[in-house]
């Protein structure tokens, strides 16, 4: 390890001096690529931390009733608590009262256990009638449940500034009163079947996507120039279309009055009276969604058809494979790395796709996407909506991951 | 179908679209255990013969024979013609061994055989070892050898190579040439070889046919050829050629008198060129014009030095020669002719039989 220190000719050591002649090159490239780095990391890692904070972010109702998680901190949680506790939430409510802001924790002391909202609602309007001493008493007089201890339990549940129930929300379970992890009633297990249709609906866009797409992309990398390119802009016209112009395109054709429905009649495949719901259903979901992410599947597929030389199949053949073998044997597994690309591409984008589901595919066909939306625009509850939006990223890097394994990432290829 | 020619093509015409003829009427007998060279300018119409040949492109009309059997019918993969293509196309995700065994594979042959067949193929190229290398893990030629070795594992009797050798450098090139030329000798099989490169043609083949213009312009020995081109193609793409543009004016027997454009005559040899008044290109080889001549020689003339070119082994000169200044001249290097300079008046002299009276260009 002892290594003579280089000199370059003046006399600085030669590590010294190298950095000093590529100081300017490494600052150029630092300039060069800050534009980039900032634009990520604002548009990109900024919102994606914030989406992951507010997922798991529950301190609202913690600093709107600090007194009584304070008091509720000496409490075992198994009898119903001392007069402190009692005396906390009275000065808390009346704190929020003066404030007018205690509508927000009934909506969220409601989740913890129903039956909130009319309690803390009554206990509100009765609050100037309660004297100083023994609030206990006067608490359980206004309202009976201020002496059920599980809605003082429920209550200290819902201290700790972080929680985890919108992830358990999102895949139908919730927490008991003795905080046990549950499924949800049988009845109100709705985000598994939208989890499973969302999969289902990706994997079957992939998998039609990759049909629909090999032949044309192998035409498109193999037929003479001016067709290719013909065939090209064909295959990229609709790509540079409006998405929105294109789902409205699908709704014009699948409606039942449409077109495809007309010829559908015409063939005399369906009564005119009794004519297919093509639209507003996984069916329409499917067909949109198809033609619309078919480009990301021919594109990395032909950039990979293009690079394998037609001698290799003439090769096969020459030497004894039939058509099929040499297609199998030689041709496919050269186009794997196109295949991988593509299909995850696809489907990493079906199982996020948002406009086409909303707009073709009604209610069985809408995707987690939606809810998505839903939670955010509807019915506020951002830090569910971005619990979902965390339970998809991690499901694609999760897809990811399982496709490094198998096929390896750099045998990717987009082009 | 009464031939017995191993490969045969029979007033074969191709046509790509349908304007233009890339092969016109073409007829080729190969015999069995030939090396025959297809020998051409890019165009020339040699690899899509190949092509046919493979059954990759079809005749536009006329029938190509494999061993007495009509095969435009047979599709490429029951030929069962062995081929070395441009850039090898070695299947990338295969080993070695898998490219090599893919053949014997698909034919069914039993485990234990197919390997001996491939033990056997790879030590023809002297690549045992490499089995489980892949393609990219190789050098150029090695992928060459390989490709070679693919060619014959499945013991064709027919080997068809498109320029294997185009993509080598010049000293690799060389070198499979000569492994390329044994391995055909020792193994008997029948090569069909296509390449623009004529030192290549001249080195392996039996025969050489020389394309062009979708014809073949002269199918012969690589020394019949050299010696002895009949056309003024010929001549000019195989080795270096002088020529002399005039028209007969005197036949004699196997000599004949030629009236250069500048005004002098010389005596040739009437190849094509066989009647008076006929235009004619006279080719002369630049080895066997002499300076001074010792022995009488029936052509004599003064030339003009204009340029002297050292080669280290010969040096090469460029004359000014009864009007042709590209006149070429090799001269061997030796002590006795340190007067050769620019600028000098030299006599050249060249015997009428080695200097060809040809179809005018």
């Amino acid at each position: 390890m002892s290594q003579e220190q280089i000199l370059s000719s003046d006399g600085i050591p030669l590590e010294e001096s190298l950095k000093k002649a590529e100081r300017k090159n490494k600052l150029k490239a630092v300039l060069l690529v800050a534009p980039l780095f900032l634009f990520l990391l604002i548009i990109y890692v900024f919102p994606i931390g914030d989406m992951l904070f507010r997922s798991v972010d529950d301190r609202m109702i913690t600093k709107m009733l600090p007194k009584t998680f304070q008091a509720m901190e000496n409490w075992d949680g198994q009898d119903l608590p001392d007069e402190p506790v009692y005396k906390a939430i009275y000065e808390d409510l009346k704190y929020l009262k003066e404030n007018k802001t205690y509508g927000k924790i009934i909506a969220r002391l409601n989740y913890e256990k129903s039956g909130f909202s009319s309690l803390i609602k009554k206990t509100v309007r009765k609050l100037k009638k309660i004297e100083e001493g023994n609030y206990k008493e006067q608490f359980i007089k206004i309202h009976k449940r201020w002496g059920q201890p599980e809605y003082l339990v429920a209550l200290k549940n819902a201290a700790p500034n972080w929680s985890y129930a919108k992830y358990l929300k999102g895949m139908d379970m919730r927490f008991d009163q003795d905080r046990n992890i549950v499924q949800v009633e049988e009845d109100r297990r709705i985000y598994k079947i939208l989890w499973m249709r969302t999969i289902n609906v990706a994997f079957w866009v992939t998998l039609f996507c990759f049909v629909l797409a090999y032949p044309i992309s192998h035409l498109l990398a193999t037929l003479p120039m001016k067709y290719s390119n013909l065939l090209m802009i064909c295959v990229l016209l609709p790509f540079w279309t409006s998405l929105l112009v294109r789902t409205s395109s699908w709704m014009v054709l699948l409606q039942q009055q449409g077109p495809i429905n007309d010829l559908i009649v015409w063939l005399g495949l369906a009564a005119d009276d009794n004519r297919p719901e093509l639209m507003y259903n996984v069916i329409g979901t499917f067909v949109a969604m198809t033609q619309i992410l078919l480009p990301f599947m021919v594109l990395p597929l032909y950039s990979v058809m293009k690079t394998i030389s037609p001698s290799l199949m003439r090769a096969g053949k020459s030497l004894g494979g039939t058509p099929l073998v040499s297609f199998v044997k030689i041709y496919f597994p050269l186009t794997i790395p196109g295949i991988g690309a593509g299909c995850l591409l696809v489907f990493i984008l079906a199982i996020g796709y948002y406009i086409t589901p909303a707009l073709v595919g009604g209610a069985s066909g809408s995707l987690i996407s939606n809810t998505i939306a839903y939670h955010m625009k509807s019915s506020l509850d951002w830090a569910f909506a971005s619990a979902l939006g965390t339970m998809l990223l991690v499901g694609v890097l999760a897809i990811y991951w399982v496709y490094n394994k198998l096929v390896g990432i750099d045998n990717i290829k987009l082009g | 179908m009464g031939n017995d020619h191993f490969v045969r093509f029979e007033n074969v015409d191709k046509s790509y679209d349908g304007k233009q003829l890339v092969v016109k009427g073409l007829n080729l007998d190969i015999e069995e255990g030939e090396f025959v060279t297809m020998l051409g300018p890019s165009g020339s119409g040699k690899t899509t013969c190949l092509m046919m040949l493979a059954g990759f492109e079809t005749p536009t009309n006329g029938q190509i024979y494999l061993d007495n059997k009509v095969i435009s019918d047979i599709p490429p993969h029951k030929r069962g013609i062995g081929m070395v293509f441009q850039n090898y196309a070695l299947f990338p995700h295969m080993t070695v061994y898998e490219n090599l065994a893919f053949p014997l594979r698909v034919r069914k042959i039993p485990k234990d055989e197919a390997d001996k067949k491939v033990d056997k193929a790879l030590s023809m190229v002297s690549l045992q070892g490499f089995e489980s290398r892949m393609p990219m893990q190789l050098s150029g030629g090695q992928q060459q050898r390989v490709a070679v070795a693919r060619s014959l594992v499945f013991d064709p009797k027919l080997v068809l190579m498109d320029e294997p050798l185009g993509a080598l450098d010049k000293n690799l090139r060389e070198s499979m040439q000569y492994e390329i030329k044994h391995i055909h000798e020792s193994i008997g099989v029948t090569v069909v070889y296509v390449t623009h490169d004529q030192t290549e043609a001249l080195t392996m083949s039996n025969r050489i046919a020389v394309f062009n213009d979708g014809k073949v312009q002269q199918l012969s020995s690589p020394d019949e050829l050299y010696e002895r081109p009949v056309n003024s193609f010929v001549a000019e793409f195989i080795g270096e050629n002088n020529t002399f543009a005039g028209e007969v004016t005197d036949v004699s027997g196997d000599k004949c008198k030629v009236k250069l454009n500048s005004g002098a005559e010389i005596l040739a040899n009437p190849i094509v060129a066989k009647s008076k008044g006929e235009k004619t290109t006279v080719s002369l080889r630049p080895e066997r014009a002499l300076i001074d001549p010792d022995t009488k020689m029936d052509n004599n003339h003064k030339g003009k030095i204009e340029e002297v070119i050292y080669h280290g082994d010969h040096t090469r000169l460029r004359l000014d020669l009864l009007g042709n200044k590209q006149f070429i001249l090799k001269v061997p290097n030796s002590s006795n002719r340190m007067d050769i300079k620019e600028g000098k008046e030299i006599n050249i002299g060249w015997n009428s039989t080695d200097c060809r009276a040809l179809d005018p260009k």
